[in-house]
């Protein structure tokens, strides 16, 4: 009930901002309230920090493949952090710091959720505009002052914060115990609690538009699994966050004033520090209390887009529809109680170590029902191979591959001599960094002509999937053999170890791979900024897709739809529906209008339509009998 | 018409740029040909492969040629089109063989990979419980390999079939309830059985019954930025106790001396552990976290300051069988850090050595105590009062024979306690 006064309300802010406001360049492209404005702003901000922080990896991939090399153009670009043309060792641990904070939160958590939750909440359930568009503006504005915080840190005369994405104390703590953790950490707990602002203000956001804002006969089970992921994405975010924001401000306090919530008997040097009665482990507890539904948090938004590309690009409905939207409630409810499977090996009482085990390997099983219902959907299919199609299907071999990795690490006995190894790196590049990157990019092939009114260019799109695929494989792949040997992460050169050295031509390999799939991101970068000026127009629905934001215009206006919002009268996925004239049933057409291709199903119960139906179906067989006579 | 322009257009000018390219090439051919042909010495390419300018230019070549790639499939493409002939290429035939081929290339990869570097990954578990460890191991990696090769099969092999052809359509099958059961119970079986392995593995090696016949060696280790600092029980048996305030450059573990315990603890550069003899790890940290791991005794644990940790193990294979073994003369076991410490990290490590009974005996009868003159004058002790054998034996090891013995006799005394 109050869905319907919203909506007139919103109808009228609408028509009055056209009336009254000439939209300047401020407010339309800087501080804009519109969100596909908002999306588009956090997807360019969210790909530049993907570029910056994969030109990072590179850089330290390079260090790793050629430990004794010099390469002077490094000195050129970063000074005294690269004497000699080499990269210092807390340089490096700065790069594999500031790459993995930016890829986690600020590619794959604002990138990702911010773009497309923006993006399709709004068109998907048919809403002129996120219920706070004031403060979705914020949300990006926060998010772009982290990302500049963040970045800020390179300029500082003791570099960025260096102990690790995870920023595990003492040493975060201890300015003493690495340079990073001078102000480069101050800056980076800054920029994390301005960030962890934004997606709260995004979160809550994407919450109430999705539960209040639904147009008329949207109902919960008639919403696409884009929506379902992000809603639920948006749950996980806002219970887990503030978790992290309260970790991080105890960590501040023992930085800055001298508390010990996360010391206690830490000698630097034969300098005994006063800091009594805390716990390291404390630190990440809370840490992984983020930590963990932060890695769902990454991966759901992109398993509910490949959801959506597989099944339209299958032309097939999505397999389970049911199934898939239990199982994501099952990854989200279960998300809060596996975090103790990254601390099998801190110490923590064994106890603990039984318990996160149980529940990290029961978290499998709506992952495997997730994977297989995929694979039933593709089956039988009639498959388009968009570029956004590739992505997908890429993203479910990286999700098995990435996952399956996962039965080791989460058994907290196998844990014991996987942990911290290129093992665990292998692990979660392949099953959150690559697949959820896929995730990413098919939806962006997928809803780049809903962004910007154009198409991008298909064949570049094939060869940056191809490259790209090949790639990630090629880099992923033989890490998970460094751990098996028993080399851990976060190792500056394997110079100093006699049995690492068989490993060093591995990592060349592994570094052109990498360089070239680096590369592979210019026909990505090209396409992408290059189709926005000359791409081919996009027509109304390109992909014959059956959701809502496909009947919206193509030239955006402010408030999505021109005169009233459509209404919905089924689920998004009748592709292909037997008896239809089309391969796709917009969610707009009413049973009315496709009679010869209702099932008794699609009307969940409600005895009259099934009514209308029979006495249609009985005049149809009554007309042929006819007919035939 | 204007489509018919537009091509003639566009054919011109991709016509011009392949032909333009290729007079460069030829042209470029050429010149090479020439001055190899004049200047016999050839150019030393050296110094230009380290320039950074000439890979930009080489990538910046590569962009070139696929935008020629790209021109001339549009023109192709366009011409097709304006000929009303069918389309150029079918672009899901090419990616769904494509699809196929990487089914192909990938499941031989997987194998060069498994059977190339699966060979170079560490022997087999040289403890007790890594035993264990390693069964689950296999039958985990069995099962993971199995779904892990048939769930690509299926998807590539769905790319391939099932592509888009225009002939058919989808089948519509939105769910089957029996389908999907079987899907989650099946993995949900499998995974009780692997948690089940896993959890009684797990309080196996953590929930130790001691053998009061076979009581385990204390050892303590202490981790510092970036160093191992080990410490033998010494005769009695027993770590003595030891306080971070008490750290000085002198005492650099704050080993607290008025505990009768700590008097005969032992200094050791290296770890040196008799086979078959359960040892009790005791794990601290004097700075920042780090974490102990012993790969070959599948041993992890983190260190961490102001909590101390414990992990028993039974080294099983001894550094000369496992040499024999892995026919590696050069075979050494070790520990290193695993967790991110500091600048460092990369290289704190330890070496290991796992003899008999008899060779450790003999190499702890060797080393000294922790406690020396310097120390003693600061806890007020007597400085002549030499509490035990084993510090004449670390000054004068090859004195006499007889003070090695003596000091080997009290040290196993001591063990046997």
């Amino acid at each position: 009930m109050s869905t319907i006064s919203l909506h007139d309300t919103h109808n009228h802010d609408s028509h009055d901002d056209h009336g009254h406001h000439k939209e300047t360049f401020l407010s339309k492209y800087v501080f804009s309230m519109d969100h596909k404005m908002i999306a588009k702003q956090f997807l360019i901000t969210g790909i530049i920090m993907a570029v910056i922080a994969m030109g990072l990896s590179i850089l330290f991939r390079i260090q790793l493949a050629w430990p004794d090399k010099s390469f002077p153009i490094l000195e050129t670009f970063l000074g005294e952090w690269a004497e000699g043309g080499r990269i210092k060792p807390d340089f490096y641990l700065a790069l594999v710091t500031i790459h993995g904070t930016i890829m986690v939160f600020f590619v794959l958590t604002a990138g990702l959720s911010g773009t497309f939750s923006n993006l399709l909440i709004p068109l998907q359930i048919g809403a002129r505009d996120m219920a706070s568009p004031f403060l979705n503006m914020l949300s990006y504005w926060f998010f772009f002052s982290a990302c500049v915080i963040m970045m800020s840190s390179f300029f500082i005369q003791t570099g960025p914060a260096s102990a690790g994405w995870t920023i595990y104390p003492p040493l975060s703590a201890l300015p003493t115990a690495i340079k990073g953790s001078g102000l480069g950490m101050t800056l980076w707990l800054i920029s994390m609690v301005l960030f962890v602002a934004s997606s709260l203000m995004g979160g809550i956001n994407y919450v109430s538009t999705v539960l209040n804002m639904r147009t008329k006969g949207m109902d919960l089970w008639k919403m696409p699994l884009t929506i379902w992921a992000f809603f639920l994405t948006a749950i996980l975010g806002i219970l887990s966050f503030p978790v992290l924001v309260a970790g991080v401000v105890l960590l501040v306090f023992d930085r800055s004033f001298g508390t010990s919530f996360y010391l206690s008997d830490i000698v630097m040097g034969t300098q005994v520090l006063p800091n009594e009665g805390g716990s390291p482990i404390l630190w990440q507890h809370l840490f992984w209390f983020l930590g963990h539904p932060e890695v769902y948090i990454v991966i759901m938004p992109a398993l509910g887009i490949s959801s959506e590309v597989i099944s339209v690009n299958s032309r097939k409905p999505i397999f389970g529809y049911h199934a898939m939207i239990y199982s994501l409630i099952g990854i989200t409810i279960l998300s809060f109680i596996v975090w103790g499977h990254h601390m099998f090996v801190t110490g923590m009482n064994p106890l603990l170590g039984g318990v996160f085990m149980i529940t990290t390997l029961i978290i499998a099983v709506p992952s495997a029902v997730k994977t297989f219902n995929y694979l039933a959907t593709l089956w039988r299919g009639n498959i388009k191979f968009t570029p956004a199609m590739l992505f997908a299907i890429g993203l479910v071999s990286f999700f098995i591959s990435g996952g399956l990795t996962g039965l080791f690490l989460g058994n907290a006995s196998l844990d014991i001599n996987l942990h911290d190894t290129y093992f665990v790196v292998a692990h979660f590049h392949l099953v959150m960094g690559s697949a959820a990157i896929f995730g990413m990019l098919a939806g962006v092939y997928h809803w780049y002509p809903k962004m910007f009114g154009r198409m991008m260019s298909n064949k570049l799109g094939y060869l940056h999937f191809w490259l790209t695929f090949i790639c990630a494989y090629l880099v992923f792949f033989p890490l998970h053999f460094l751990g098996l040997d028993g080399v851990p992460r976060r190792y500056y050169a394997f110079t100093e170890f006699e049995f690492m050295q068989k490993w060093l031509t591995v990592n060349v390999f592994v570094t052109w791979a990498a360089i070239i799939g680096g590369l592979a991101q210019v026909a990505f970068l090209w396409n992408f900024f290059y189709s926005i000026f000359k791409g081919k127009k996009a027509p109304q629905n390109p992909w014959g897709a059956n959701t809502l934001e496909w009947t919206a215009p193509v030239e955006h206006i402010h408030g999505n739809w021109p005169g009233e919002i459509p209404t919905v009268y089924r689920w998004p996925y009748d592709y292909s529906k037997p008896g239809a004239e089309q391969d796709f049933i917009p969610q707009t057409i009413p049973f009315s209008e496709t009679m010869s291709s209702n099932m008794p199903h699609d009307f969940e119960g409600n005895a009259e339509a099934e009514r209308i139906q029979k006495e249609w179906e009985d005049q149809r067989d009554a007309d042929e009998k006819t007919k035939l006579d | 018409m204007s489509l018919r322009k537009f091509i003639s257009n566009k054919t011109i000018a991709a016509l011009a740029v392949i032909g333009t390219a290729f007079a460069n090439t030829s042209a470029f051919a050429q010149a090479a040909g020439a001055a190899a042909a004049t200047a016999e010495k050839p150019v030393d390419m050296g110094p230009v492969y380290k320039t950074a300018i000439f890979y930009v230019m080489a990538f910046l070549l590569l962009c070139l040629f696929i935008a020629i790639v790209g021109k001339a499939l549009k023109v192709y493409e366009l011409t097709r089109e304006a000929q009303d002939k069918p389309k150029g290429i079918n672009w899901n035939a090419v990616n769904g063989t494509l699809f196929a081929i990487f089914l192909i290339v990938g499941l031989y990869g997987v194998y060069w990979e498994y059977t190339v570097h699966g060979k170079m990954i560490l022997p087999e578990a040289a403890s007790e419980h890594g035993k264990k460890i390693d069964q689950m191991f296999n039958l985990t990696l069995i099962i993971t390999t199995i779904v892990f090769i048939a769930t690509h099969i299926i998807l590539f092999a769905f790319a391939y079939f099932y592509k888009h052809t225009g002939k058919r359509k989808a089948y519509y099958y939105p769910h089957n309830n029996a389908l999907e059961r079987i899907w989650t119970i099946i993995p949900a079986l499998v995974l009780t059985v692997m948690v089940l392995m896993g959890f009684l593995t797990w309080r196996s090696i953590f929930y130790k019954i001691e053998d009061p016949n076979n009581k385990p060696i204390s050892i303590e280790i202490t981790s510092s930025q970036f160093a191992w600092a080990i410490r033998y029980s010494g005769p009695d048996g027993v770590v003595g106790l030891k306080n971070y305030k008490l750290i000085t450059s002198e005492n650099a573990l704050g080993i607290d001396f008025k505990d009768k315990n700590a008097m005969d603890d032992l200094v050791a550069d290296e770890m040196v552990l008799p086979v078959n003899k359960p040892v009790r790890l005791i794990l601290t940290s004097k700075d920042v976290l780090h974490s102990f791991y012993m790969p070959h005794f599948r041993v992890q644990l983190n260190t961490v300051p102001g909590m101390t940790s414990y992990f028993e193990f039974t080294p099983t294979i001894t550094t000369e069988e496992m040499k024999a073994k892995t026919n590696d003369p050069k075979f050494e076991y070790l520990f290193l850090c695993a967790k991110i410490c500091g600048e460092g990290h990369y290289k704190m490590q330890k070496k290991v050595r796992i003899v008999s009974q008899k060779e450790y005996d003999a190499w702890l009868a060797e080393q000294g105590t922790y406690l020396n003159d310097d120390l003693r004058k600061q806890f007020n002790m007597p400085v002549t009062a030499a509490p035990a054998p084993a510090p004449a034996a670390a000054t004068a090891p090859a004195d006499s024979t007889a003070a090695d013995s003596t000091a080997v006799q009290t040290t196993q005394t001591a063990l046997k306690k």
